[in-house]
């Protein structure tokens, strides 16, 4: 299964995909492994997330508000190790979803951008979202995702130039990721006016899936950011359910957010 | 080794006016360093910042505007003074400071602050954030947003706010608004990821007015241009004074501001040995230091790709030094690239030697230096018993150390209540 065979099945289900994040190892790795696996199954009634970001903890997390801060920092006190990444990659895989990682790059440079990709591969990951590397900076990772099949996936946010857009559209594969508003991670009251307006724009530029994230609170957000996006990207909501009340709380949110997307077929217009 | 566009040479104004053959490639990079590891979202801001930067460098409005600052509120040209007292500990060698201590706020960080300022202006905005370890850089920031009327918010590390709380009232005097961080480590790495948060939240009216050469491009040349005239003045001064040019060229290097900014008065004389000395902090083996060009590894921090201390996974280590302003795991891109040249050389100096410059100086000249610049003069007087009276040392005394006397009163036992002696603290 590939990123592109998971939007094409949902596109075909007429909703958009849902995307959870977690870091790997939060609060510790055996916990974080059930909480990730519970975001796949979903609550019983609804399968969950149909593809998750693995996050990794970084102790420098300049793009990412108080809770993932928070949980990273949790996971790296608790003793999380870059290796431990792709055990958590593989039980998503295992649970049914599509596995991707979300890192900052220095702990990837460090670890040796090819030995990562390998190994990434090797565990069903399919590919890496990369919040700090611009298709200008990432000569290394495309060569090393190009041998060894993983998808690129950038960042746009409202701040890009069309040209920008042009060019990032250009480098990534899989999915695009659309940052909702100009800002750091974290849930917000509403979804921003500004999320629309640059799918709209990043569409004239592409026919790559495109993930609305940042922000995205509860059911009703992600069913609106569905409306108009291939996918929706739930983080910090997921992280905050979780604190609360463990994986069953993980999966019953996943159950209620997967939903929300399925409740009124998407306008075709608008997708 | 490149040739310097002869242009470049002439007076403070030309320091800012051409690309000169040191300038990194159109994405910032120096070699392999330096570059642009920043979210999306800011690269359009960096961009338009390099592009206002380039046209104001060739702006002679800006560029007038700018020296008259530097002459008539900075105290440029700052002098060069001789320590004769001090150079007979450095094995007799003739040991020349150029005295950034003397500028207005007293340290070097004015040159860049008063030139991103203007750019600030330049470019329309209204609000500036800044980062700070000691407060040196949130001082000197304040200070030109009251001149030139612009908001000012400084993120300090939580534990840097508590050591230096002078400063921090000396910011609030001037207008600034001071917010602590307790996220990380709550040092000045910290600072500077929370002041990357507020600047991808509001980067639409807001610049960041990054404290040292480090960061995404076109920080580290935006801020080595504005500290070249520190080497520029000395050239000439140490020229007159000695009718030759200097052994060697001796800065501390934190981010590596003052040090880039000396350097290159110089980096065309292949006789002139440059030496940035770091901060060994307990010794280099102790783990507990600041010597990312000494001890780390290459890597990604804050923006750009140069030497960090970090651990196996890649995890930003924290550094260490008695020093706030040396406290920073990171170094800017262009120190990798002169280290991994050869053209700079690199050396870990310990608070013990640290403190026993800082002594020194303030006994044998009369001029309390910042123990940042202290760790330079500890190598000056390693460096001047290397070579003996002969040698020609010009040292770089980026700051004074008004701001670290809490710190050597501690330190030295010098008042009642802080009973505490160097020996105790190693
Ligand atoms: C007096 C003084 N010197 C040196 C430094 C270190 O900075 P840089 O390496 O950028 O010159 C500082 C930083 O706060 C400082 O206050």
């Amino acid at each position: 299964m590939s990123l592109e065979d998971v939007f094409r099945t949902c596109a075909a289900q007429r909703r958009a995909a849902l995307i959870g994040y977690l870091p790997a190892g939060f609060p510790t790795m055996p916990e974080s492994v059930e909480l990730l696996e519970a975001m796949v199954r979903g609550d019983g009634d609804t399968p969950g997330c149909d593809i998750v970001e693995v996050g990794l903890p970084y102790s420098d997390p300049v793009m990412d508000g108080p809770t993932i801060q928070a949980a990273s920092g949790q996971a790296l006190r608790n003793g999380f190790r870059v290796r431990q990444l792709f055990d958590a990659v593989s039980a998503v895989a295992a649970a049914g979803a599509a596995p991707v990682v979300m890192s900052y790059w220095n702990p990837i440079h460090r670890y040796g951008p090819d030995a990562f990709a390998g190994d990434l591969r090797a565990a069903g990951g399919l590919g890496l979202i990369t919040p700090d590397l611009i298709p200008e900076e990432a000569g290394e990772w495309t060569a090393a995702s190009n041998r060894h099949g993983l998808d690129r996936i950038f960042l746009v946010a409202p701040s890009s130039s069309e040209r920008r857009l042009a060019l990032t559209a250009e480098a990534g594969s899989g999915f695009l990721y659309a940052a909702s508003v100009m800002g750091v991670t974290g849930a917000r009251d509403s979804v921003s006016g500004s999320a629309r307006d640059l799918v709209r724009r990043t569409r004239e530029h592409t026919s790559l899936p495109i993930g609305v994230g940042l922000g995205v609170r509860d059911a009703e957000h992600a069913a609106e950011v569905g409306r108009f996006a291939d996918g929706v990207i739930v983080g910090s909501a997921f992280i905050t359910r979780a604190e609360r009340e463990g994986a069953t709380g993980a999966g019953a949110f996943a159950g209620e957010l997967a939903r929300g997307l399925r409740a009124e077929p998407a306008s075709t217009a608008e997708r | 080794m490149t040739v310097r566009d002869p242009d470049e040479a002439n007076g403070v104004g030309g320091a800012h006016a051409t690309s000169g053959g040191h300038d990194p490639d159109e994405g910032g990079h120096f070699g392999p360093y330096g570059g642009r590891f920043m979210p999306e979202a800011l690269i359009s801001a960096q961009d338009e910042l390099a592009e206002e930067y380039d046209k104001a460098r060739n702006d002679p409005e800006f560029v007038a505007e700018l020296d008259r600052l530097l002459r008539d509120y900075a105290g440029r040209p700052s002098p060069l003074t001789e320590a004769e007292r001090f150079g007979a500990h450095a094995g007799g060698a003739r040991v020349l400071l150029k005295r950034e201590d003397l500028n207005h706020t007293g340290s070097h960080k004015i040159n860049n602050v008063l030139g991103q300022a203007l750019l600030v202006k330049r470019m329309g905005k209204r609000r500036v954030i800044a980062e700070t370890g000691a407060g040196q850089h949130g001082v000197a920031t304040a200070t030109a947003c009251a001149l030139l009327d612009l908001d000012c918010v400084i993120y300090m590390g939580a534990t840097d706010t508590e050591r230096q709380a002078l400063n921090v009232a000396r910011m609030r005097l001037l207008g600034a608004e001071v917010r602590p961080v307790n996220t990380g480590s709550a040092t000045l790495k910290d600072a500077i990821n929370e002041a990357l948060r507020d600047w991808v939240t509001n980067v639409a009216d807001t610049h960041y007015l990054l404290g040292t050469a480090a960061g995404a491009h076109p920080f580290p040349l935006m801020v080595r241009n504005l500290h070249k005239v520190i080497g520029q003045e000395a050239r000439e001064q140490v020229l007159r004074s000695t009718g030759e040019l200097p052994d060697a060229v001796l800065a501390c290097v934190g981010g590596g501001s003052n040090a880039i900014g000396v350097f290159h008065g110089f980096v065309d004389d292949p006789g002139v040995r440059l030496i940035g000395m770091e901060a060994g902090g307990h010794g280099l083996d102790s783990g507990e230091h600041g010597a990312a060009l000494t001890s780390g590894t290459p890597g990604t921090l804050h923006g750009a790709r140069s030497y960090l201390l970090q651990d196996e996974d890649g995890q930003i280590a924290e550094a260490y030094s008695i020093s706030a302003g040396l406290d920073y795991p990171g170094v800017g891109p262009e120190h990798a690239w002169l280290a991994d040249s050869g053209r700079a050389e690199y050396r870990a100096v310990t608070d013990e030697e640290a403190m026993e410059a800082f002594k020194l100086l303030s006994r044998t000249e009369g001029i309390i230096p910042a123990i940042e610049s202290a760790h330079a003069l500890a190598g000056a007087l390693r460096l001047g018993r290397e070579l003996g009276p002969d040698a020609v040392l010009l040292v770089n005394l980026s700051g004074r150390g008004d701001k670290d006397m809490d710190t050597a009163a501690h330190y030295f036992g010098l008042v009642p209540e802080a009973g505490i002696t160097g020996e105790d603290q190693q």
